[in-house]
C-alpha cells in the first residue's frame, strides 16, 4: 500500500527542489510556512521513543525541520540514508503509528528574533509557555503551534536612518522600546543597499518597517539555531563580568565574553550560583536556559525575578531576562535544541552591541539528551555511551561566546559570556562531559560537596578552582579597583594554600603542637573563609558586594594578619591577639552597606595600628 | 475496530515481537491472551511497518508463538480514577485486591501524564511540620516538594516514612494529608507494616495503596508508580486534596527499567542502567508540586535503598539531580542506636528557604539551622582528629565543638518514634545546644537573634539537660506496660 502512495508522486525530489528555489527571497515572516506539500508521500516507517524514521522523503536535508504524524509534531532530520530520514521529534511520540505522514518545511530549526523576547519564557524550541498556558491549560499538549513572537502586539518603531541612506547588514535601522531596554532593529544579514522607504510608527513584528535594496525589512528575523550569527571579528578579552560574588570577582573572575564551567555533584549549589549570577551579573541582558532541570526551579525564577530589581537601573530583573525552560520531564529532543535556541537569542542581542550573559543549567542534561538520541539512532557509542562527537559539539557551543566587533558600518561592540553548569555523575569530574567542557572553558568553579555539607556557600573550592582570565583582566582591575588588588589577592591565595599544608600537619599532631605563628595563619585563613569567601544569597546586603568593598574587606583582614604577626614577634600571646575587637568588626563587614563598610574597615585598620602596641609580655 | 494478531514471532525475556502488525501506535496498550485464556497487559515499545515490540507487564510464563493472541487496543495505558479509590488497596496494575467492588469511574487518565507547564506551577512554600527535628529545622519539607529518603538495606526508612505520614501537618491548618502509597517490589511484611500503621492511625480511610510485592512480576513495577501518581494528580488537582505520595522502593523500579533495557539489547550506561534513566525518573519525580489556582498539592516522598550505601550509585545520583533535596540515613548513627538515624550533613532541602522564616516558622530559623550545620560539621571533623592525636591535643575551643557534636546527636537528632516535636521546640533545642559554643563562634546567626532566642540558654548546662532528658526517657520506657 505504501508503494502505491509513492507512485502517486513520482517526482517529489524535482518538485521540492523547484519549490525551494521559489522559496528563496520570499518574505520569511510566518511562524512556519508549510511549503513542503510535495512531501505528502513521505510516511513514518519506525518509531522508537523520540527518534522516528520516515521513508520516501527524498530531497530533504540534514537539520531540516519536519512535521510528523497527524498531530504535526515538530521534528528535525538528523540522518539520511537513501530515501529514509531519521528524525528526532521534539514532542512526545506516544500514539504515533507507522504509515502516518511526514511533511517537510524546507527550513532549518530556527528561532524568531525581534521585540517581544524579553521577560518571556519559552520551551526548548522557542514556543512561548505563557501563551501555551492561556491556550491549552496547565499541561503542555502535543502538536501545539504558537509563534514565539506575538503577531498582534504593536511596537513603536523609531527610525534612525533616512530614506536614501546606504546601509548594510548589521546597521541600526531604528529602535523599539522594550520595557526600558533599547531594542535595536538591525539590517538583517544578506541585506544591503539604499533605504528606499522607512517609517516611524506602530507596527507588528511582521509588518514592513523599511525597504533596503528593494527588499522589505520586518522587525522580526529568523535564524537557524545551529549556525552562529555573524560578526566582524572576535576581540581580545579585557574587562570582567562583575557578579558581586566575592570568590568569583576577587579570586576567579570571568570576563565579558568569557566562558566558565561550574561542575559539582547534586546539592552543591550549581543552580543557586547560576541564579545569583543571573540576578547580579552586570550584563545588559541575561538568557537563562533551564535544560533538563526541575520545573520548580523555573517557577522560582518566574516568581522571584519580577520582584527583584536590577542593581544597575532598579528595574525588575525579569525585564532583562529571557528564559528558556525545557524541564527534565519535557521531551528529550527539545532539550537538545534548547541550548542552541538560547545561544542564538544571546547572539542576537550581542549584535545590537550589548553584553549578554547566558546561563546553561545544566549542560550535562544536554549531553545526555544527545546520548539518548544517539543511542536510539543506534550509533556506535564513544566513552560512557556518549556519541563520539560530544567534545566537538561542546566546543562548538562554547566557541559561540566571545566579545565581538558587530557587523555594520559604525563600530559597535557586544559580548556573550557563557556560564555552563555541569552535573557529573557521583560528582566525579573524570567523566566525558566535564572533561570535554574543561578543555574549552577558561574558568573553572569547582563546587565541593564537603563545603556545601557544612553550608559554606557558595561552595566553590578555592584551591581547586581557577580562572585563566587573570592576566587579561589585570590592567582593568588595577586601573578601576585598586593598584594593590592583585597583590592582595595573591597574598590571600598563598595563605589559603599554606593553610591546606598546615591542615595536613594538624591532622597528624593536633593544632596545639603548632607554633603560634602558624596557628595565626590558620586563624587568618579561617577569617578569609568565613568572613570573606562565605556569602549568603538569602541576605539582602551580603548577596552582592561591590569590587571596592571586596577589596577593602580583604585588605582589612590582611592588615590584621600583618599587625598580629608583628605582635607575635613582640611576644604578645596568640590568645591575646585573637581577642582583638577588630575581628568582630571584620566579621560584620559583609552585613554592611558600601559606605558603612568604608567607615568600619578604615576604623578597624586605624585601630589595628595601635591595638597590639601595649600587649602584655609573655 | 480492535485488531487481534496470532503472529508472535519471538519471545525474549519480557519482550514479545509481533509480526504482520499494521501500524501499531508507539506506547499503545495491548492485551495478551494466553493459550489457557488468561489475559495480560503490555505496551508497545517500538513499532515499525509490520513489526511491533511489546513489553509484557507480568511474567511471560505460558506464552507461546503459536496460539498466543495479541490484541491492540488503540489507546495508551489509562487508569480510571475516582474519589471512591480512597481507602482501597490495588495491585501493581491497578486492579482491586481488597475484595471490594471494582472502581467505576467516568474519567480515565493517561498514566504517563503530561508535562506540567512551568508557567502553570505555583511556588511551593508552605512549611510542613513533620515533628522530626532533623527534617523540620535542618531540611524543611514544604508542600509540593519531592524529597526522597536515601536509605540502605536494614535501615529504618519505613518507620521514618510512617512517622512523617502520621505527623505531617501544615502549620496552622489541621488538614491531614491524603496518602497515596506505591510499593514496588517490597516484601509482604514491609507492606503489612505500612498497612497496619495506616490502619492504626486511621489514615487508611484516606489512603490509596498500590502494591507490587517482591513476588509480583517485576515489569509491572514500571507502571505502579505511574498509577499512584495519576491517582494523586486526580485527587490533588481535581478534588483539592493535599496528597502525600510515598513510593518505595525506587531501586526496584530502576532494576526493572534495566531489565527491559537489557532485554532490548540497548547500549548500557553506568552499571548497566539505560542512558535514558534520568529522563524516565524525571517523568516520575516531576509529577509533584502545586498548580496556580488549584487548592491541592502533591508532595512526594520516594524511598530508595542505596546499593552498598553508595550515594554515587546511579540510582541515588540521578534521583538527587532531579529531586529537591534528599534525606540521607546513616548506618553509623543507626549502629549508635540513634533513631531517626538521619545524617544531616549530606541531607538537603532545596526548597527550605521558601518555607521558613518570619510568619512561616520563626525569624531565626535560617540562621540557627546554618549554625547547627557548620558547628556539627566541625565537631565531626574533630572526631577524626581525635582518633589520631587524642583529645588532649585539642584546644579548649575545639573540645567544645566535639562535645557539641555528641550532644547534637544524642539530644537533637534522637527522638522517640511517637514523639511529635513542634518547630518552636526544635529551634529552641538548637539554641540550647549552641549555647555550648563561645558566642563569637556563632557567625551564622544574626546578633539580634542570638540576643532574643539564644541568650536565655547561655549559662545553662546542655550536657546536664541531655543526661536528665535521657533518664526521663528511660524511665518512661520502663513505666510503659510490656
Amino acid at each position: 500500500m505504501f508503494y502505491t502512495l509513492k507512485e502517486k508522486h513520482p517526482i517529489p525530489f524535482f518538485l521540492s527542489a523547484c519549490r525551494r528555489l521559489e522559496g528563496k527571497g520570499k518574505k520569511e515572516n510566518d511562524s512556519i510556512e508549510r511549503i513542503g506539500k510535495m512531501a505528502d508521500s513521505a510516511y513514518l516507517s519506525k518509531i522508537a521513543g523520540p527518534v522516528v524514521e520516515a521513508t520516501s522523503i527524498r530531497g530533504s536535508q540534514i537539520n531540516e525541520l519536519v512535521r510528523v504524524g497527524s498531530d504535526q509534531l515538530m521534528g528535525e532530520i538528523v540522518a539520511l540514508k537513501e530515501d529514509r530520514a531519521t528524525i528526532q521529534v521534539y514532542e512526545d511520540t506516544s500514539g504515533l503509528r507507522p504509515g502516518e505522514k511526514v511533511e517537510r518545511t524546507e527550513q532549518p530549526l530556527s528561532v524568531e528574533l525581534g521585540p517581544g523576547l524579553l521577560s518571556g519564557i519559552f520551551d526548548g524550541i522557542q514556543r512561548p509557555l505563557d501563551r501555551i498556558k492561556e491556550m491549552a491549560g496547565d499541561y503542555i499538549p502535543r502538536g501545539i503551534d504558537v509563534p514565539a513572537l506575538n503577531r498582534k502586539k504593536k511596537w513603536t518603531f523609531k527610525a534612525s536612518v533616512k530614506k536614501g541612506d546606504s546601509v548594510k547588514a548589521g546597521d541600526v535601522l531604528g529602535t523599539v522600546k522594550e520595557f526600558d531596554f533599547e531594542h535595536r532593529i538591525l539590517v538583517p544579514y544578506g541585506f544591503e543597499g539604499a533605504v528606499s522607504d522607512v517609517r516611524d510608527g506602530e507596527f507588528t513584528v511582521t509588518q514592513s518597517i523599511a525597504s533596503v535594496g528593494k527588499k522589505d525589512v520586518t522587525m522580526m528575523q529568523k535564524w537557524g539555531v545551529r549556525t552562529p550569527r555573524k560578526s566582524k571579528e572576535k576581540l581580545r578579552i579585557d574587562r570582567p563580568l562583575i557578579t558581586g560574588k566575592r570568590i568569583v570577582d576577587t579570586f576567579f573572575p570571568i570576563a565579558k565574553g568569557g566562558v566558565a564551567a561550574i561542575p559539582g555533584p547534586f546539592g552543591s549549589g550549581k543552580t543557586v550560583t547560576q541564579q545569583d549570577l543571573a540576578k547580579y551579573a552586570d550584563a545588559d541582558l541575561i538568557v537563562y536556559v533551564g535544560c533538563g532541570e526541575r520545573g520548580n526551579e523555573m517557577t522560582d525564577v518566574l516568581f522571584e525575578f519580577p520582584k527583584l530589581l536590577d542593581p544597575k537601573n532598579k528595574k525588575p530583573l525579569m525585564n532583562r531576562t529571557v528564559l528558556i525552560a525545557n524541564t527534565s520531564n519535557m521531551p528529550v529532543a527539545a532539550r537538545e535544541a534548547s541550548i542552541y535556541t538560547g545561544i542564538t537569542i544571546a547572539e542576537y542581542y550581542r549584535d545590537m552591541g550589548y553584553d549578554v550573559a547566558l546561563m546553561a543549567d545544566s549542560t550535562s542534561r544536554w549531553a545526555e539528551a544527545m546520548r539518548e538520541i544517539s543511542g536510539r539512532m543506534e550509533e556506535m557509542p564513544g566513552e560512557e555511551g556518549y556519541p563520539a562527537y560530544l567534545a566537538k559539539r561542546l566546543a562548538e557551543f562554547y566557541e559561540r561566546a566571545g566579545r565581538v566587533r558587530c557587523l555594520g558600518t559604525k563600530d559597535r561592540f557586544g559580548s556573550v559570556s557563557v556560564i555552563g553548569a555541569v552535573s557529573p555523575p557521583g560528582g566525579d569530574i573524570s567523566e566525558p562531559v566535564s572533561q570535554s567542557t574543561l578543555r574549552v572553558t577558561k574558568v573553572f568553579w569547582a563546587l565541593d560537596a564537603d563545603l556545601s555539607r557544612r553550608r559554606h556557600y557558595p561552595a566553590i573550592h578555592w584551591l581547586k578552582s581557577y580562572s585563566l582570565y587573570l592576566d587579561d583582566l589585570e590592567k582593568w582591575y588595577l586601573e578601576n579597583v585598586a593598584s594593590d588588588f592583585y597583590q592582595i589577592r595573591g597574598q590571600c591565595m598563598a595563605l589559603l594554600q599554606k593553610e591546606a599544608e598546615l591542615q595536613n600537619i594538624v591532622q597528624l599532631i593536633g593544632p596545639d603542637a603548632l607554633p603560634d605563628k602558624e596557628r595565626l595563619v590558620l586563624e587568618v585563613t579561617k577569617m578569609i573563609r568565613e568572613d570573606f569567601l562565605q556569602q549568603n544569597s538569602f541576605e539582602e546586603i551580603d548577596v552582592y558586594s561591590s569590587l571596592k568593598k571586596q577589596h577593602l574587606m580583604l585588605k582589612t583582614i590582611l592588615k590584621f594578619y600583618d599587625k598580629a604577626e608583628q605582635a607575635l614577634k613582640m611576644d604578645v600571646t596568640l590568645d591575646r591577639v585573637l581577642l582583638a575587637k577588630e575581628r568582630q568588626v571584620i566579621a560584620g563587614l559583609k552585613r554592611l552597606k558600601d559606605e558603612e563598610t568604608v567607615k568600619a574597615a578604615n576604623g578597624a585598620m586605624k585601630s589595628l595600628e595601635t591595638s597590639f602596641g601595649k600587649g602584655e609580655k609573655k | 475496530m480492535i485488531k487481534e494478531y496470532q503472529t508472535v514471532r519471538e519471545i525474549f525475556g519480557p519482550i514479545v515481537y509481533v509480526e504482520g502488525v499494521e501500524n501499531a501506535g508507539y506506547g499503545e496498550t495491548v492485551e495478551i491472551i494466553l493459550p489457557d485464556g488468561t489475559k495480560k497487559k503490555g505496551q508497545v515499545l517500538e513499532t515499525r511497518k509490520g513489526l511491533a515490540a511489546v513489553q509484557i507487564f507480568g511474567n511471560t510464563e505460558g506464552l507461546d508463538t503459536q496460539e498466543t493472541r495479541i490484541r491492540f487496543t488503540g489507546d495508551t495505558l489509562r487508569l480510571g480514577v475516582s474519589e471512591d479509590m480512597l481507602g482501597r488497596v490495588f495491585n501493581g496494575s491497578g486492579d482491586p485486591i481488597d475484595k471490594g467492588s471494582p472502581i467505576i469511574s467516568k474519567e480515565k487518565s493517561d498514566i504517563n501524564g503530561s508535562a506540567l507547564n512551568p508557567v502553570a506551577r505555583d511556588e511551593p512554600k508552605e512549611f510542613i511540620q513533620t515533628g522530626i527535628s532533623t527534617i523540620d529545622t535542618m531540611n524543611t519539607l514544604v508542600r509540593g516538594q519531592k524529597l526522597p529518603i536515601f536509605s540502605g538495606s536494614g535501615l529504618p526508612h519505613n518507620e521514618i516514612a510512617v512517622q512523617i505520614a502520621r505527623q505531617a501537618t501544615v502549620l496552622g491548618k489541621e488538614e491531614a494529608f491524603t496518602v497515596v502509597f506505591g510499593a514496588m517490589g517490597i516484601t509482604h511484611s514491609e507492606a503489612s507494616f505500612f498497612m497496619q500503621n495506616f490502619e492504626k492511625t486511621g489514615a487508611l480511610e484516606r489512603a490509596v495503596l498500590f502494591l507490587n510485592l517482591a513476588n509480583d512480576p517485576s515489569i509491572e513495577r514500571l507502571i505502579t508508580p505511574r498509577l499512584a501518581l495519576t491517582t494523586a494528580e486526580y485527587l490533588a488537582f481535581e478534588k483539592d486534596y493535599q496528597v502525600l505520595v510515598i513510593l518505595t522502593d525506587m531501586t526496584n523500579y530502576c532494576d526493572s527499567l534495566r531489565e527491559i533495557a537489557a532485554a532490548r539489547q540497548e547500549v548500557p550506561g553506568r552499571r548497566g542502567y539505560p542512558g535514558y534513566m534520568y529522563t524516565d525518573l524525571a517523568n516520575i519525580y516531576e509529577r509533584a508540586g502545586r498548580v496556580r489556582g488549584k487548592k491541592g498539592s502533591i508532595t512526594q516522598l520516594p524511598i530508595l535503598a542505596m546499593p552498598d550505601d553508595d550515594i554515587t550509585h546511579p540510582i541515588p545520583d540521578l534521583t538527587g539531580y532531579i529531586t529537591e533535596g534528599q534525606i540521607v540515613l546513616s548506618r553509623d548513627l543507626y549502629r549508635k542506636n540513634i533513631y531517626p538515624c538521619i545524617d544531616v550533613l549530606p541531607s538537603l532541602s532545596r526548597l527550605m528557604n521558601a518555607g521558613i522564616g518570619k510568619g512561616k516558622t520563626r525569624e531565626d530559623h535560617a540562621g540557627i539551622s546554618s549554625q547547627l550545620y557548620a558547628s556539627y560539621a566541625e565537631g565531626r571533623d574533630l572526631r577524626n582528629l581525635v582518633a589520631v592525636v587524642g583529645e588532649e591535643a585539642l584546644t579548649e575551643r575545639d573540645k567544645k565543638f566535639l562535645k557539641f557534636a555528641d550532644l547534637f546527636e544524642k539530644r537533637f537528632v534522637t527522638q522517640e518514634r511517637m514523639e511529635n516535636r513542634g518547630i518552636e521546640e526544635s529551634l529552641d533545642l538548637g539554641w540550647e545546644l549552641a549555647s555550648l559554643l563561645p558566642e563569637e563562634e556563632l557567625k551564622r546567626v544574626k546578633p539580634e537573634h542570638q540576643e532574643k532566642y539564644g541568650k536565655k540558654f547561655r549559662g545553662s548546662d546542655p550536657e546536664k539537660n541531655v543526661v536528665e532528658h535521657e533518664e526521663r526517657q528511660a524511665a518512661k520506657q520502663e513505666a510503659r506496660p510490656p
